[in-house]
């Protein structure tokens, strides 16, 4: 390969674990998959839990052991959001590939080859309800030959019927010893000098996401060479200064509303994203120990609601001024006579 | 020649805004090694400058020959085929599209055209594969399973294809995509940025700028360096020599938008709302969006208002936007938040006036 190709590449992938026991923290799954690879008898299985804590990385890296590199392209069918999945390919393709009988278990240069084949359904929670229950039938029907694994973030949104037939697995989030020693692993081997200051902003800041965490290390690297402080990672990582939380704070407490106003200009023409200092101002807000738990529960669920709004797509400015106003009124005590609810 | 398009900076040593970004950017493709990237920041702070000029310091003068290219796809959805039509702009290394353009199928060419690029890649003069870029304009526009069908997109083409999104406010963008790059933020210019550019162009141009003159121009163009230049350009063609008491021409919706804040505050009964209707649809029919036209509105409002209803009209301003978004015809949403305000002041000086 090039030599250019090796350096271009990402270092989630470069670092992601080729092996079910290299998966750090999710003791209970490995064991479990250890055990699969050793009677090769598999249920279907569906793993849930937050994102960057090895879900898809333990999917593929099952797959991988079970088949080896020359059976895994006839035996696993990778399938995840990018691909089109609406009910056709469930109905077409997913069960065409299920349909296939697949020879008897033989051992083949070290690797088990059960007897079936594996679907991999990543980010299976925006699959829409229609699909999934198309997969009904097809899971049990075929389940002599295919196992079916389900990746994804909210097991609410994958419907009961399809849950129940299959194997639940929660990925627990990645305590800050285990990343630490993740990340520690990864500046040895990539020659980075990160000192512990440094490395409880990161576990900070990327909140237990570990390929969030590692991104913001590559791009710490790529911009400030091989030694990092905290503020780097900071400016990498786009989380809000907290100065700039505190003097929005400061305004509101003032009770000028032109005040907090020019202070929520600037923050929408420094481009900060306001839906990042929604969640820095809840912070701010529960930990504030002058504020009664009154004016907090006022101050939270209008966060809360431009939070929605938000999602919706509503405009940035307006919902920072509303929070602004409102956080203001909550702090002034200053009463919410006006019915804002009609 | 616009001056915009003549000053702006071509490469990432003549930026003059924002140096210390451009000075990072340039250590990141030195090394031969592009993660994806995702620029955010407010209109006319200079995103798409720093993009051309990165695109150039990696590809050389050659990311500069684009051309325009009205593609179409063909994609087979199961059991229909889609015909999509959008326009791209192209160099040897690059590709540049804003997907939002076809609406809620914006889907289809982002899974199509990064497969496409990944598919043939450019080989260089050592024989080397390298990778092509793709610009993504108006991220935050894409639909939501648009953005999710990158996600694994831009992890499985890693090695062929890097990605640069761009846009507005990344809110808007998912978790998952903003944690897959190299996000960078680019503020707006501050006054004094914008005072040094026009200097700097007025320099060029050779022409004598009065002393506060540039600063005016900079107060009033909100942060925004491209309305600042425009605006300056409209001056010079205006009057020159300038005079250091130069009126600097407003938008003219923005005047339109100011006289209908007047028309609101001075009555408020039906038949004026009537009226403040055939104002609103006049500005939307000149393609001006519906959030800027009550943005505006709500700065005009807030000028003139007591400080005790300015909570409520923000909340309310807030309110209809979220509902303009959600619904499908702009035009209710404004006239219901000129109707509010209405009822709002009607009552507030009943009370205080009797």
């Amino acid at each position: 390969m090039a030599p250019m190709l090796q350096s271009s590449q990402q270092w989630v992938e470069k670092y992601r674990p080729r092996q079910v026991k290299d998966v750090a923290h999710q003791d209970e799954v490995v064991r479990v998959l250890t055990n699969t690879l050793e009677t090769t008898n598999c249920p279907h299985m569906l793993f849930y839990g937050p994102p960057g804590i090895g879900k898809t990385t333990t999917a593929l890296a099952i797959a991988h052991q079970l088949f080896g590199p020359e059976l895994y392209k006839s035996r696993v069918l990778e399938l995840n959001a990018s691909d089109d999945r609406g009910i056709n390919v469930v109905r077409t393709k997913i069960k065409d590939f299920a349909a296939i009988a697949v020879g008897s278990a033989q051992r083949q240069g070290g690797y088990p080859c059960p007897p079936y084949k594996i679907i991999i359904l990543d980010e299976a929670d925006s699959m829409t309800e229609d699909a999934q229950n198309a997969l009904r039938r097809t899971m049990e029907t075929y389940s002599k030959v295919t196992r079916f694994f389900f990746i994804c973030n909210y097991i609410s949104r994958i419907i009961e019927p399809l849950a129940s037939r299959c194997a639940k697995f929660r990925f627990k989030p990645i305590t800050e010893e285990i990343m630490s020693s993740r990340i520690l692993h990864i500046c040895k081997e990539e020659g980075l000098n990160l000192d512990a200051e440094a490395l409880s902003t990161l576990s900070y800041i990327s909140q237990g996401d570990l390929r969030r965490a590692i991104t913001y290390l590559q791009g710490a690297t790529r911009l400030f060479g091989s030694s990092i402080s905290s503020n780097d990672l900071i400016s990498v990582s786009g989380v809000i200064p907290q100065d700039v939380v505190e003097a929005l704070f400061t305004a509101c407490r003032s009770g000028d509303f032109d005040l907090a106003n020019k202070e929520v200009n600037k923050i929408i023409a420094e481009g900060y994203p306001v839906s990042l200092l929604l969640s820095q101002i809840f912070d701010v807000v529960v930990e504030a120990e002058d504020i009664s738990d009154e004016q907090k529960a006022r101050i939270c669920k209008r966060l809360a609601e431009a939070d929605k709004c938000l999602v919706d797509g509503a405009d940035e400015y307006l919902q920072l001024l509303n929070v602004a106003s409102h956080v203001m009124l909550a702090l002034c005590n200053m009463p919410e006579e006006l019915n804002y609810e009609s | 020649m616009l001056w915009v398009d003549k000053y702006r900076p071509k490469t990432l040593d003549q930026v003059i805004v924002h140096q210390d970004i451009a000075l990072n950017l340039k250590k990141l493709v030195t090394e031969q090694d592009c993660p994806h990237l995702l620029f955010y920041g407010s209109s006319g702070s200079g995103k798409k400058t720093l993009i051309m000029a990165l695109l150039r310091q990696v590809f050389g003068p050659g990311a500069e020959k684009v051309k325009v290219e009205n593609r179409t796809w063909k994609i087979d959805a199961g059991s229909r085929t889609i015909d999509l039509e959008l326009t791209t702009l192209s160099s040897a290394n690059h590709v540049e599209l804003s997907p939002s353009d076809v609406g809620f199928q914006d889907r289809y060419i982002v899974q199509e055209i990064i497969k496409e690029m990944a598919k043939n890649r450019p080989i260089d003069t050592k024989g080397k594969r390298g990778y092509k870029v793709l610009v993504l304009n108006e991220v935050d526009k894409l639909s939501r399973e648009a953005q999710h069908s990158l996600r694994r997109t831009m992890e499985k083409y890693s090695t062929s294809c890097r990605l640069i999104l761009c846009c507005n406010s990344s809110s808007k963008v998912i978790e998952a995509i903003r944690s897959r790059c190299l996000n960078v933020r680019i503020n707006a210019p501050t006054e004094e940025q914008i005072v040094k550019v026009l200097e700097f162009i007025g320099k060029k141009e050779g022409l004598q700028l009065p002393s506060g003159f540039a600063a005016r121009i900079a107060e009033k163009s909100n942060r925004s360096l491209r309305r600042a230049i425009l605006s300056f350009e409209t001056c010079r063609v205006q009057q020159y020599p300038f005079t250091s008491n130069q009126a600097i021409p407003p938008m003219d919706w923005e005047e339109y938008v100011s006289e209908i804040a007047s028309d609101i505050m001075k009555e408020q009964s039906p038949k004026r709302l009537f009226q403040v209707r055939g104002k609103l649809y006049e500005l939307l029919t000149n393609c001006i969006p519906p959030e800027i036209v009550l943005k505006r509105l709500l700065y005009e409002l807030l000028k003139r208002l007591d400080a005790e209803l300015k909570h409520e009209i923000c909340h309310w301003a807030a309110y209809y936007e979220h509902r303009m978004r959600l619904g499908q015809k702009a035009i209710f949403h404004l006239e219901a938040f000129v109707a509010k305000f209405m009822s709002i002041y009607k009552g507030f000086l009943i009370t205080t006036f009797g």
